[in-house]
């Protein structure tokens, strides 16, 4: 069987992408590791961004607000197409069923930070949730055919064309290839490598981007990371940035303010990260919009504060810190969403489009999958006829059926888990908020050290069924393998820009860096260079 | 504090057996779980994700009650398993495969939008259904499926009547007709499934609102002169 189109992760830009491909008539397959409901979309919150009444905003205005937040990093044309497209995807996304909250006959609208207008389309605090179970409610309408619980392995490449892929059943342990004349990758980010001190869901370990690598696609701004101000303290639970559009005030335990709320994250992050490491506590407070504003707009938030940090918002303030949230960087990709390898595309917090540049705006990525999403699926579908199909066993098949059989007897000597927290320790103290060299490069050796001692790792469940423990070793592998990029792509950027801080190089420096980090392996060997961005005047 | 698992392995004999951990206080369940997995046992299997409450992956039975692991905060004896009525895979995972495809039985979709706009007070009517995480709780607390294994079930049902409810269908009867066979007649209203729901949605009132529109179409409730009186406790 050979697909014109395999879509691999289901989330929001997966599934926005194959009911694209779809609707030109393409025969589409998504595949991916768990199932589209349980995608990290569910957890996004805020909103999503579009001008809809141009009496109070315009396109030109969230099209300069998202350049300012990128600093410098973002691809004008990609931010302009996308902010146009925004109203009337926002129209689409109605049309299908999404139950955006209403403001009386019109669909609501919040100020989210770094925006000059109440911008964001939201879903009360499940926009995410909402659109995503929409999104998945139209490919059920549509017949989209799925595979669940299927691990991306690696990507089947021959003479500069993709061919498919290979992936783990989860179920059954086996390796299997799926044949596709376009891929289009749509698995998630990487926020994960900071594990608990990550807002994620705990399957955002970067799988595509690492299969996208060791493929030979080239990777680009890596070392940019949106760390959340304001995560639960104990738990790294998102509390919405809703919470500061409403009107949400940041304290220290003296109750005094110390910033404004509606910075950019980035700026937000740091003067947090900076009180804390000052031994101060910060909470944000909103017990003053009250327990009906808070249960009418801010449900979500009141109930993750109970459960998870046992704050009721309503009576007291909630304690919070910065945790990584966000990964800007990713597979690079053209304005067609095209990588450098032929007829693969990526989409989403996977890729960079270069949307976000140095720093997303909150709403902005809700946008991203779907507008781009589209976009990709839609390129896809019509470059698929460009590509011919052997049906055969690949290679890389062979290869990765043997690596799963190695792993079942790999020695076990050093145990993962450790390491992998360990590593997220690490990351957060020295890759976070605020880096510098001598940190970064103490963490580079640490990350290749665990490369090499990966194969005395291995997994103690030798049992074929539903084996999580190899799946959590593969994520692993996936996770050092991309820290490298990180941290090479940090070491390299001798400057500060958006969410990439380094204490000994605080400025911005545009005459050497105004450019994009690439990262992409030769023979194995990791290579980086900067790439200068596209005139943005 | 100890914690007991009931474990499942298909290839094994016997192929459920319990086991009792020793876990820290203070823990949700899905942390207890991933202490376990991580420092006691690497096998012991189970779902995960957001662990906020959105994603669904992680519903479990505590002391035979439905909870999301990473709400429910662990008590000293607590007595963990797999959702009910649903194939179980290994520990706690279960296949989720059959009971989505209800959805596709249940056309839980916009089948013929229509121009007309939503208002706040029409938003307002489906805003509880669409918080659903389809995490098969109200599933595997339904009794009807002691007997019927093609009942839509809960999530289903209330998927079904967000859509009937939406003012931008066009085709309400479509949906209804495609819940009345093993659907809306089949419940019975022993409302498991509301009090299970981690989200707060209740699926027997969104029965009930399909089942008096669907007498708008000529769809009497066959059952109802078994009940002895009309209307009986609701």
């Amino acid at each position: 069987m050979i697909y014109d189109v395999l879509v691999i992760g289901s989330g929001g830009a997966g599934l926005c992408a194959a009911l694209s491909a779809k609707e030109i008539g393409a025969k589409v397959i998504v595949v991916g590791k768990s199932y589209p409901t349980r995608s990290q979309t569910s957890m996004a919150q805020g909103g999503i961004n579009a001008v809809l009444n141009e009496e109070i905003d315009s396109i030109e205005s969230h099209i300069e607000d998202s350049i300012k937040s990128s600093k410098g990093l973002c691809d004008k044309e990609i931010v302009e197409y996308v902010c146009k497209e925004a109203p009337l995807v926002i129209k689409w996304l109605d049309s299908i069923g999404v139950p955006f909250s209403r403001n009386g006959n019109f669909i609501a609208q919040r100020r989210l930070g770094g925006a000059k207008a109440d911008r964001a389309c939201y879903a009360q605090d499940y926009t995410g949730l909402k659109i995503l179970h929409t999104l998945y409610d139209n490919t059920i309408k549509e017949d989209i055919e799925f595979l669940n619980e299927h691990f991306l392995l690696n990507l089947i490449v021959e003479n500069g064309f993709v061919k498919g892929a290979t992936f783990l059943d989860i179920k059954t342990s086996e390796v299997k290839q799926i044949l596709a004349k376009s891929v289009i990758l749509a698995t998630g980010g990487y926020s994960k490598i900071y594990k608990n001190f990550s807002t994620n869901s705990s399957q955002a370990t970067g799988d595509g981007i690492a299969a996208a690598l060791r493929a030979g696609c080239k990777l680009s701004d890596m070392e940019f990371i949106q760390f959340h101000p304001t995560s639960l303290k104990k738990s790294s639970i998102l509390i919405s940035e809703a919470a500061r559009g409403a009107g949400g005030k940041l304290i220290d335990q003296n109750g005094n303010r110390f910033a404004d709320e509606l910075l950019t994250r980035d700026e937000l992050s740091r003067k947090i990260f900076e009180k804390i490491e000052q031994k101060n506590e910060i909470f944000l407070d909103i017990t003053h919009l009250g327990e009906e504003f808070i249960e009418k707009n801010l449900p979500q938030e009141r109930r993750l504060s109970i459960i998870y940090e046992g704050v009721d918002p309503v009576k007291e303030p909630i304690p919070i810190k910065p945790a990584a949230h966000y990964t800007m960087g990713g597979i690079d990709v053209d304005k067609n969403m095209q990588t450098n390898i032929k007829n693969l595309y990526a989409v989403g917090e996977c890729a960079n489009a270069k949307m976000h540049g140095a720093n997303r705006l909150g709403g902005n990525s809700l946008l991203e999958i779907v507008v781009l999403g589209k976009l990709a699926g839609r390129n896809a579908a019509l470059s698929s006829s460009k590509n011919y199909i052997e049906e055969k066993i690949y290679e890389q098949s062979i290869n990765d059926t043997n690596f799963i059989k190695g792993v079942f007897n790999f020695p076990n000597k050093i145990d993962f888990y450790e390491k992998r927290e360990f590593l997220s320790k690490i990351f957060y103290q020295n890759v976070g908020v605020k880096r510098e060299e001598m940190g970064l490069k103490g963490v580079l050796s640490v990350v290749r050290q665990t490369q090499r001692e990966f194969a005395f790792m291995g997994i103690k469940d030798r049992s074929p069924l539903y084996n999580t423990n190899l799946v959590e070793f593969i994520e692993f592998g996936n996770m050092i393998e991309l820290s490298e990029t990180i941290l090479v792509s940090a070491i390299s950027r001798n400057e500060s820009r958006g969410a990439h801080f380094r204490a000994d190089y605080p400025k911005q420096d545009d005459n050497n860096f105004l450019a994009h980090t690439l990262t992409w392996k030769e023979d194995g060997v990791l290579c980086a260079d900067f790439v200068k961005v596209k005139d943005n005047a | 504090m100890k914690i007991t698992i009931k474990r499942y392995h298909p290839h094994f004999k016997p192929q459920y057996k319990d086991f009792t951990y020793e876990i820290p206080q203070n823990l949700t369940l899905l942390e207890a779980l991933e202490y376990i997995k991580e420092s006691i046992d690497n096998t012991l299997t189970f779902s995960k994700g957001c662990r906020s409450g959105v994603c669904g992956s992680c519903a479990v039975r505590v002391n035979e009650k439905e909870v999301l692991a990473c709400e429910y905060k662990i008590e000293d004896g607590d007595k963990i398993e797999a959702l009910n009525f649903i194939e179980p895979i290994r520990d706690l995972v279960v296949d989720i495969k059959k009971p989505l495809k209800t959805l596709k039985i249940a056309k839980t979709y916009l089948s013929k939008p229509n121009e007309i706009s939503m208002n706040e007070k029409d938003e307002k009517l489906i805003r509880k259904q669409s918080d659903c995480i389809l995490c098969a709780a109200c599933y595997s607390s339904c009794p009807v499926f002691e007997t019927n294994s093609n009942f839509l079930g809960p999530f289903a049902l209330s998927r079904s009547y967000r859509y009937i409810a939406d003012k931008r269908e066009e085709n309400k009867k479509e949906k209804i007709e495609a819940v009345i066979s093993n659907g809306i007649f089949d419940c019975t209203l022993c409302g498991n499934c509301t009090v299970v729901c981690p989200q707060g949605i209740d699926p027997k009132r969104d029965i009930l609102m399909i089942q008096s529109e669907a007498l708008k179409y000529g769809y009497q409730n066959p059952n109802l002169s078994n009940f002895g009186s009309f209307g009986l406790d609701f």
